[in-house]
């Protein structure tokens, strides 16, 4: 589905472009099947966000190349598409305008795109927010309407940059729990940056954990727990508890 | 930059494509810029009718000459002057009032509906009953850059007096600080970051009072001698004094914005944590 | 909020009523009223005993509007002053709003531009009022000069850091969901800049009111600004205060309905300053 090789990117200082300021990547090589849920687990600065905007098609590699379905991936495009940390939402645009703007930009007609728009939102659960400002709704509502506006292209890889970055802790749990539900009916590819370890074991098939300076890859765990696992206390599983403390181990050396 | 790291570029053989980039110069092209538009000037004013349009190397001359002659320093000295008076004046009363309305609720509904209509009246347009008030001298432009440049800091001051938060001014009572104090101790030092953008627009408005008043007086200062050298049809002194009001208008804004810099330092702090 | 059961108990037990004396900052609106009127009625009174060549009165300056609005002369040197006044303002919008989006996109654009731009901003530009007489002589292609000159700066000063602080963030969004430069221009940056351009626009409605009038008052041939030295020269100071009081009254509005337009087309203003 999506594979990743020997990829390296360097950051050049912006007053002196001769000068190499960091090496964000290096040698950096996985690959994700089809419907994986797939968590980069890492510290800042190991590169994590700089792999995904890659991915995305926003900025180019230095080295190496990304191939989505064999093919190589150079600019965006409409297999993927990214939820981003800030939620990227435009102010000047409602919650429905928002959620158009992917089918907008693709040039679909308007009252096919405010239909499908309003689908997503409800399964989002933001039905009735349609003419809102992002800001006048909650952080965490602000990011269901990116959610929505990602899946509304119907990518087959979902790119999601610390999503839930930037919501309190029982705003996150709740908006992981829907992610996952979200997931199981619209079956995409994710690749979701974190660097909240329980983040990563609870959504994730696998947490692929990274290193920072250069950033590379220290371990790609596999989590094997059950599904669904909002039903019941994932969180509480000795396994979950052995996973986090293995996890954490890898992190610290 | 870990040595670790260089190995790794040197490794991967990577260099910046295309070091060297017109961008990387942006000097270079404002500096290319401003001389098409000189040379283009100078051929094209040398065609003129210079009555009407000057040239470049003939206002170098014109500045020249009057810097030679004294002249562009004596009037200079003479603007220079009423425009510190002027501006002193607004400052000290438009912070003090400002204190005084920000501090006052009852004060400030009693000034607001004046200070309002006379701040939404042009300026300029009472310069002439000022002149009649106060004839054409030293006072009416002092008067004149007074009144351009005080409603900007009383606005500003008062406002910043409002926005102190509550619960700083109640630190001070918590300290059993007299009102006196919090005024002094609180709440000024917490309004400072205000008054200092106050001043900051009100340098620019004095500047636009000061040329006005001169203009309009006609006897002394820069702003007379562009009024004098119009009527002479010597338009390259004109540009020369246009120029030295730009170069003044710089000075002062910068040196007003790093004063800003400076009272205002904990501001940035402040953001920061 | 309606008061629990608990807390009307409570209440009842408490037996609290609020005392209520009479203090002036609950009173602030008929402080102000008092304050208006009390200023108009002094200067009424002190204003009579005044040599009138020196300080009209109230009275005497509505005497005075209601006479100079019925001979006609009034409106019409008004009208002429508007006209050119938002003829200079239209073309200070069209070229401050292009140039700004132009510097703020385009590097080159903005290296080429900026050092006369950033020049010419910084002359006061009342300055330039004589030389744009002598130039287009004293009638109105030199005020309309003058208007466009005092406008043009604050639109694209502003129309330029507003397409600067759009979030890179935000033009990075419409990358990754395939707009071109284009769209990109259109769907992104020009939206994210008009909060910034409209507060342009409010500066130099004000700037170039300041500007037509002091034109006018220079070159004293038409226009308000011209009444203006006219009626101080002939000593008419109750006419004088006509033309001042309208000025005034002019630029509330302008500054008002630009506020307005603002409020309805920038409405998100809100999150714009929290990203």
């Amino acid at each position: 589905m999506l594979e990743v090789r020997e990829l390296s990117k360097v950051f050049f200082e912006d007053n002196d472009p001769r000068k190499p300021g960091l090496v964000a990547l290096h040698n950096v090589s996985f690959s994700v099947r089809q419907n994986e849920f797939v968590c980069l687990l890492g510290p800042s600065g190991c590169g994590k966000t700089t792999l995904i905007r890659i991915i995305a098609g926003l900025i180019r590699a230095d080295r190496g190349e990304i191939l989505v379905e064999n093919k190589r991936v150079v600019a965006p495009g409409r297999d993927r598409c990214m939820v981003f940390q800030q939620f990227g939402l435009l102010p000047w645009r409602t919650v429905l305008a928002n959620v158009e703007f992917g089918l907008e930009i693709e040039g679909v007609p308007r009252e096919e795109r405010q239909a499908v728009a309003r689908q997503y939102l409800e399964l989002v659960g933001l039905n009735g927010f349609e003419k809102y400002y992002p800001h006048q709704i909650s952080g965490g509502m602000q990011q269901r309407v990116g959610i929505a506006r990602a899946l509304s292209k119907k990518p087959d890889i979902l790119l999601m940059d610390e999503p839930f970055g930037a919501v309190d802790a029982q705003t996150r749990e709740q908006l992981q729990e829907e992610l996952l539900k979200i997931w199981t009916k619209t079956k995409n590819t994710v690749i979701f940056v974190t660097h909240s370890i329980d983040e990563s074991i609870y959504l994730s098939d696998r947490v692929i954990i990274m290193q920072a300076r250069p950033g590379r890859i220290k371990e790609d765990v596999k989590i094997e727990l059950p599904r669904p696992r909002w039903e019941g206390d994932v969180r509480a599983d000795p396994r979950f508890a052995a996973l986090r403390t293995h996890i954490r181990e890898s992190l610290r050396c | 930059m870990a040595a670790h790291d260089e190995q790794i570029i040197a490794d991967l053989g990577l260099r910046r494509e295309s070091a060297r980039s017109l961008y990387d110069y942006p000097n270079v092209i404002r500096a290319l810029s401003v001389l098409c538009f000189l040379i283009a000037w100078e051929i094209y004013g040398r065609r003129v009718d210079p009555l009407l349009l000057t040239y470049p190397t003939a206002v170098v001359q014109a500045a020249f000459a009057l810097i030679t002659s004294g002249e562009l320093r004596r009037q200079m000295a003479d603007s220079l002057t009423t425009l510190a008076l002027g501006f002193g004046a607004s400052v000290i009363l438009g912070v003090g009032l400002g204190l005084v309305m920000g501090r006052s609720r009852i004060a400030s509904a009693a000034l607001e509906p004046h200070i309002n209509a006379l701040y939404a009246t042009p300026q300029v347009a009472l310069t002439p009953l000022l002149m009649m008030w106060f004839g054409l001298g030293f006072t009416v432009k002092a008067v004149v850059i007074f009144l351009f440049a005080f409603f900007p800091i009383l606005i500003n001051t008062a406002s910043g007096v409002r926005n102190v938060s509550a619960s700083t001014i109640e630190v001070g009572r918590a300290y059993l600080a007299s009102r006196t104090q919090i005024l002094f101790k609180v709440v000024f030092p917490a309004a400072v970051p205000f008054i200092m953008a106050g001043i900051r627009v009100a340098i620019g408005r004095a500047i636009v009072g000061m040329v006005v008043a001169e203009l309009f007086t006609a006897i002394t200062g820069l702003g007379a001698m562009l009024t004098l050298y119009g009527n002479l049809f010597e338009t390259a002194k004109m540009f020369v004094v246009v120029i030295v009001l730009g170069v003044l208008g710089v000075v002062l804004v910068r040196a007003t914005q790093a004063l800003e810099r400076r009272m205002a330092r904990w501001k940035e702090t402040e953001r920061a944590s | 909020m309606a008061l629990s059961t608990l807390e009307q108990q409570a209440l009842a037990e408490l037996d609290l009523v609020r005392q209520k004396p009479f203090r002036l900052v609950d009173h602030l609106g008929l402080v102000r009223w008092v304050s208006v009127f009390g200023a108009i009625l002094l200067w009424e009174v002190f204003g009579r005993d005044v040599n009138p060549l020196f300080l009209s009165y109230p009275s005497a300056i509505a005497r005075a509007a209601v006479q100079l609005v019925g001979a006609g002369q009034f409106t019409q040197q008004a009208l002429n002053s508007l006209q050119v006044y938002f003829i200079g303002l239209a073309g200070a919008l069209v070229v401050g709003i292009v140039l700004g989006l132009l510097m703020g996109r385009y590097r080159l654009a903005e290296y080429i531009l900026d050092p006369f731009v950033y020049a010419l901003d910084a002359t006061p530009r009342v300055a330039l009022i004589p030389i744009l007489l002598l130039w287009f002589g004293l009638g109105a292609p030199a005020k309309i000069a003058v208007v466009f000159l005092s406008g043009v700066f604050p639109v694209l000063m502003n129309t330029f850091s507003g397409v600067r602080t759009v979030s890179s963030g935000l033009v990075e969004v419409g990358r990754a969901y395939g707009a071109g430069e284009g769209k990109i221009f259109t769907k992104i940056i020009m939206p994210a800049s008009l909060p910034f351009i409209m507060a342009g626009v409010r500066l130099a409605v004000g700037r170039a009111l300041i500007g037509i009038i002091t034109a006018e008052m220079f070159a004293a041939v038409t226009g308000l600004g011209a009444l203006l030295v006219r009626y101080s020269s002939a000593l008419a100071t109750d006419k004088f205060f006509v033309p001042v009081i309208f000025l005034a009254l002019l630029g509330v509005i302008l500054t008002r309905a630009v506020e307005y337009l603002e409020k309805r087309f920038a409405p998100w203003k809100e999150t714009e300053r929290a990203l």
